[in-house]
Order: structure tokens, then C-alpha cells, then sequence
């Protein structure tokens, strides 16, 4: 188990190793710098002038060099300034963490508590008017960009109440949080609860034929019994691993969601700082994504030894 | 002494997309306290469905019980609300499976889904049933049957696994086990032990067992009367001597003249170097019936009236019944 533990946390350090030389690369074909956007912006022309500013920021350097001064920088802990605000990158980010987790949590737990009942209902009622009806609502939940049906959401709020909550000021209590970050959450993840939805149908079809549903069956237990003891609980093994997929399609779905509902988080941000092409600001909210991204997977891989007993991870 | 097993007329049909598939059609038997009923037959003959009628487990739809009735200590189960039916299962009437490997929840203990039950229908509470459980293991002669309580079933061997099957179907002293092809997965060496303390448990217990099979040496082992199925019918019906001695429809005389035999063959005209005889033809398809005899297709003695007309069942010797125009 601890060797487990231990090799996983090095696979770890690799992937993000791989991530940051993807992410530090990719950032460098994208034509354009920061002293390129100011100048187009600014209008300014004074050749010199550039050469200065890039200069300042060591973007002349060779690239393996500026890699390993961003690489050293995060191993000690610092994380450079913002290009644009040139703030320390740290300020920049923390404060916004919060809010796009609140939002994503929000997301998650919804298209669970969602997606998994209906899951069941859906596979329990095979073939009914019921089935056919939820089967449509989770194939146009596949189908249906976020951002468009944030649209939608938005403007039928307006249309129908007048209004719609909108984010000027951190919410006070926890209720004020969810209160405010409902909509957009469930437009977010109204795609994750159909891809659960349809997962779970599928997975308890599946288990539902099993003998061992027979044999609970022959046993006397209810209907209920039979479905939520012995057959779901063996049934959420393929969707927890689509959840622990689904958090990392999130991200993606996060930062259209954020700009419509003009939420101030991190995701929204990082495409303010791709705009500016930002280096700083985005290598290390990427990264910041990656980690959470791999730990969830990692805490994904855990809880089946939870769930399953006949998964034990051995040296 | 009055059958604890009752079932007559028994006949489920399934609705499917290429016509009415009739599985079993006016099956009759009864079954009393301690003894053993073999149903014997090659698979898609039925058996397993009538099996599954007696629980009242046909997947409904496509399935139907359309006729019949199955009486438990005189309570037509098929009458019953499902409900009350519930309350038979495990109870009054219990099951062991053909695969011990699949039979079982891989998620939950071996002790907890029998406790399960015995918490169910006994009201006991969790402590008790948990000693019931372990108690039931030690009684299938499960070696620490504390410790393996504990354990999930892939920790099992599959003999293991069967006997905890078994633990779980008599955990609440069940009048009938319907044991279904219980032996079939399984070794040679662990069926015979699972043969053993089937028996053993069915002596203790005075439970009527109907044994579902279609291994005609474990029906001479254990059982006592034995009912012989075709197609979805009874075609023959005889205690277990009679049948092998001189069976009288010509499935069944088939069916014994197909078995690989030790030496010199009494009582049948095998003689050591001729072949095995096997029968020729296929099963008939269930939805697609011949109007007369089922077997008559692959019948050597079948005539005109075979292929017209579905033999009744009837008496033929003291205490022997067939179905056959020429027995």
C-alpha cells in the first residue's frame, strides 16, 4: 500500500514534469508576446523601446533557460510577477482559488446528486415513457454547449424574473454562496450529470442482469433493497472513474461559465492571461489545474479500494 | 404424509419478438419432507425455468407464469401478492445457484448477506444474525468460520463459495431448496462433498430438495424420484431404481445409453466395444413446437400418430409415468 502510495506520488512529479514543458512550449508557439500586444495596443513604435521590455522580462533568452528560471522559480516557491499588472503572480491567483473551487464543487455535487439518481430511476424503469424522456433530457445534456446554455439560462432569468444574481461582492454566508453560484453551476455541470446519468444507466443495466441480484432477489429483499445495496453500490465503480474524468472537462467548462455569468475566478482569468499572453500567469495557473487535476485523479484511484474489496494495490 | 411440495399444471411461457416461446407446459410434481426430486434434461429443456417459476423469479416481462400451481405447506405461491411472496423467498422456499463465482454480491461479506437474510425474516438483530451466519458456515463446514464470515467471496474458493450458498439458502430452515445445477461448476472431488452436505443438511433439516441437472450419475447418487423433461414437458416420471432399471420413453432410454460405462453393461444392450449412442437430431425450438410428440423428430420409433398428436402422461407401470404413444 505505501509503496503504491509512494510510486503514484512519482508518476505524479513526472506528469506535471511533462505538463510544464507542454504547457512553457506551447505558450512559446503561440505567436505573439506581451511586447507585441502592447505595442499593437499602445500604438507605440519606438523599436527600441521593445527590445527593452523584452529584454526586462528575459523573453530574448534561449528558451531551455527560460524554462529552468520559471522550473527553479516554482521549486523555490516563487512564481514570478504578472507581465500585465506586474503584481507577484501568488496575490494574483489566491484570491480567485476559492471562488472557482466554491463554483466547481457546486458543479460537481450537482451533476452527482443529479446524475446518479436519475441514472438508477432511468435504468430501473428500462423501456418506460420515464426512461425514454430521461434518456432525451442526458443526450441533450451531452449535446449542449455550456456557454449556450448558460445563455439560455441567463436569458430566461431575465425574461421571466427581471433579474438574475449577479457576482459585485463576495457572498457573506454559505447559503449567499450557493445562492449566487447555483445557476452557473448547474449550467456547468449539466453536462458532467447527463454523462453520469447515462453511465450509471448503462453500469446498473449491466449489474442488474448479474446472478448475485438474483440470488439477492431469491433471498425475500425488496426492490429497493436489491437495487440500492447489492446492485448500485456495484454499479458506481465505472462512474467514479468518469467523475474523476469529468473534474479535469470541468476546468474547460469553468472558464466559458465564468465569463458569462462574470464570475472574477481563476478560470476566466487564465484567459484574460492568454490574451496578454501573460507567461508567468498562465504557466503557473496551469499548473495549479494540473495538481488538482492529478490529485483528484489519485483520490479517484483510492476510493475504489474503498468501494471494490477486490482492489488492492500490492507492490 | 403430506407433500411439502405441491406444483401442478405448471406452464410459463415468454413473450418474445419471434412468437410465444412456451418453456414449460403442464408440469406436475411433489416433492415431500427430506426427500429428493431430480429434474433432469439437456439445457433449453426447462428445467432451469420451471426451477425459477417455483420462485417466482421469471423476469416479468418478457415471462409469464400462465398456468399452474405451486404449493408450499399447502400455499399456492403463485397466488400470492409479491409482497407476501417476498416473504416466502429465503423463508419457506430458497435457491442455490448453478455459479458459485457469480452468485454472489463481490462487494459485501460473506457473513453480511447471509445475516441479511436471517435479519429479514427473522427479525433477528444484527448480532444475532451475524452468529446465525457464522454458525451456518461452521454448519457447511467451512473451516474459521468466523474469520471467513468477514471475508468477500472473491477470497473464496468456488467449492467455498457454494457452500456459503448453501449456508445462505437454509440460513432460515427453508421447507424447499431449489438447487439448480449446484454442482456443475464445480470439481469432480468438490461436487461429490457438495452432493454429501446437501444431503447431510437436507436430513438435518428435513428439507424437500428438487435438484435441477442433467448429470444422471449425481441423479442416481442423491436423488430419490426423478422427473425426466423434453422440450419444455414432462416426459417421464419414476423412482430413481425404476428409471434406470427400465425406462420407458425413449429420451430418457437414449439419454442412459449415452453414458460412457465402467466393464460390462447390465440391464441395457451396451456391449463394451460399441460407441457411445448419442441421439440424433436437435431439441425443437420452443417457439416452434411440432404438433405432436416433441421428440418424435428424433424418435427411431415415432409413427404417424406420434407426429399428430402430443402424447398424454399417464400411468404406464405401478408408480412409473411417461408420456410416449408406444410405452
Amino acid at each position: 500500500m505505501l509503496t503504491y502510495l509512494i510510486r503514484r506520488l512519482l508518476l505524479m512529479i513526472v506528469t506535471l514534469f511533462g505538463v510544464s514543458v507542454a504547457i512553457f512550449l506551447l505558450l512559446r508557439i503561440v505567436p505573439g508576446n506581451i511586447a507585441d500586444i502592447l505595442f499593437d495596443s499602445a500604438g507605440m513604435i519606438d523599436p527600441s523601446e521593445k527590445q527593452k521590455i523584452i529584454a526586462d522580462l528575459g523573453l530574448d533568452l534561449p528558451l531551455p533557460l527560460q524554462y529552468w528560471s520559471w522550473l527553479n522559480g516554482v521549486l523555490h516557491g516563487e512564481l514570478g510577477f504578472s507581465y500585465v499588472s506586474e503584481k507577484p503572480v501568488i496575490d494574483e491567483i489566491l484570491p480567485r482559488i476559492p471562488i472557482t473551487a466554491r463554483l466547481a464543487g457546486l458543479a460537481l455535487v450537482f451533476a452527482i446528486c443529479a446524475g446518479v439518481p436519475l441514472g438508477v430511476i432511468s435504468a430501473v424503469k428500462q423501456n418506460t415513457k420515464l426512461d425514454y424522456a430521461l434518456r432525451v433530457l442526458s443526450l441533450s445534456g451531452l449535446s449542449m454547449p455550456s456557454f449556450w446554455l448558460g445563455l439560455l439560462i441567463l436569458m430566461a432569468c431575465v425574461r421571466w424574473f427581471g433579474t438574475i444574481p449577479i457576482y459585485d461582492r463576495a457572498p457573506a454566508s454559505i447559503w449567499a454562496w450557493i445562492a449566487m453560484l447555483a445557476i452557473p453551476a448547474a449550467s456547468v455541470g449539466f453536462r458532467s450529470s447527463a454523462l453520469i446519468m447515462r453511465l450509471t444507466r448503462s453500469s446498473m443495466l449491466e449489474i442488474l442482469r448479474q446472478d448475485f441480484v438474483r440470488t439477492a432477489k431469491s433471498k425475500g429483499l425488496s426492490d429497493n433493497a436489491v437495487t440500492y445495496d447489492h446492485a448500485l453500490r456495484n454499479a458506481l465503480l465505472p462512474v467514479i472513474t468518469t467523475i474523476g474524468v469529468e473534474t479535469a472537462f470541468l476546468m474547460g467548462g469553468l472558464i466559458v461559465t465564468e465569463t458569462v455569468f462574470n464570475i472574477p475566478g481563476v478560470a476566466r482569468f487564465l484567459v484574460e492571461a492568454i490574451r496578454w499572453r501573460d507567461y508567468p500567469m498562465v504557466q503557473n495557473l496551469v499548473m495549479f489545474i494540473a495538481i488538482v487535476v492529478v490529485t483528484v485523479n489519485l483520490i479517484v484511484d483510492l476510493l475504489y479500494m474503498l468501494v471494490d474489496p477486490r482492489i488492492r494495490y500490492s507492490e | 404424509m403430506a407433500p411439502v411440495l405441491e406444483v401442478s399444471g405448471l406452464s410459463t411461457v415468454f413473450h418474445t419478438r419471434r412468437g410465444l416461446v412456451r418453456a414449460v407446459q403442464d408440469v406436475s410434481f411433489s416433492v415431500n419432507a427430506g426427500e429428493t426430486l431430480a429434474i433432469v434434461g439437456e439445457s433449453g429443456c426447462g428445467k432451469t425455468i420451471t426451477a425459477l417459476s417455483l420462485m417466482r423469479l421469471i423476469p416479468q416481462p418478457p415471462g409469464e407464469i400462465v398456468s399452474g400451481s405451486v404449493k408450499v405447506d399447502g400455499t399456492d405461491l403463485l397466488k400470492l401478492s409479491e409482497p407476501e411472496m417476498r416473504k416466502m423467498r429465503g423463508s419457506k422456499i430458497a435457491m442455490i445457484f448453478q455459479e458459485p463465482m457469480t452468485a454472489l454480491n463481490p462487494l459485501m461479506t460473506v457473513g453480511k448477506q447471509i445475516a441479511e437474510m436471517v435479519m429479514l425474516h427473522d427479525g433477528a438483530s444484527k448480532q444475532v444474525a451475524r452468529d446465525r451466519a457464522v454458525e451456518m458456515l461452521h454448519h457447511v463446514r467451512i473451516p474459521e468460520p468466523a474469520r471467513r464470515a468477514r471475508e468477500y467471496p472473491h477470497q473464496m474458493s468456488g467449492g467455498m463459495r457454494q457452500r456459503a450458498m448453501i449456508a445462505m439458502a437454509l440460513a432460515c430452515k427453508p421447507k424447499v431448496l431449489v438447487a439448480d445445477e449446484p454442482t456443475t461448476a464445480l470439481d469432480v472431488t468438490i461436487q461429490a462433498q457438495i452432493l454429501d452436505l446437501i444431503g447431510d443438511l437436507q436430513k438435518e433439516f428435513g428439507t424437500a430438495v428438487v435438484l435441477i441437472t442433467h448429470d444422471l450419475g449425481v441423479v442416481a447418487e442423491v436423488a430419490q424420484r426423478v422427473v425426466v423433461m423434453y422440450a419444455g414437458r414432462k416426459v417421464e416420471e419414476a423412482a430413481v431404481g425404476d428409471l434406470f432399471a427400465h425406462p420407458l420413453h425413449p429420451y430418457p432410454r437414449g439419454l442412459l445409453g449415452s453414458i460412457p460405462r465402467v466393464g460390462s453393461a447390465r440391464g441395457l444392450d451396451v456391449s463394451p466395444d460399441e460407441r457411445l449412442r448419442e441421439i440424433t437430431g436437435m431439441v425443437p425450438a420452443l417457439n416452434d413446437l411440432p404438433p405432436g410428440c416433441a421428440f418424435a423428430p428424433r424418435c427411431s420409433l415415432a409413427d404417424a400418430k406420434c407426429h399428430a398428436q402430443v402424447p398424454p402422461f399417464e400411468l404406464k407401470q405401478p408408480d412409473h409415468f411417461a408420456a410416449c404413444w408406444q410405452a
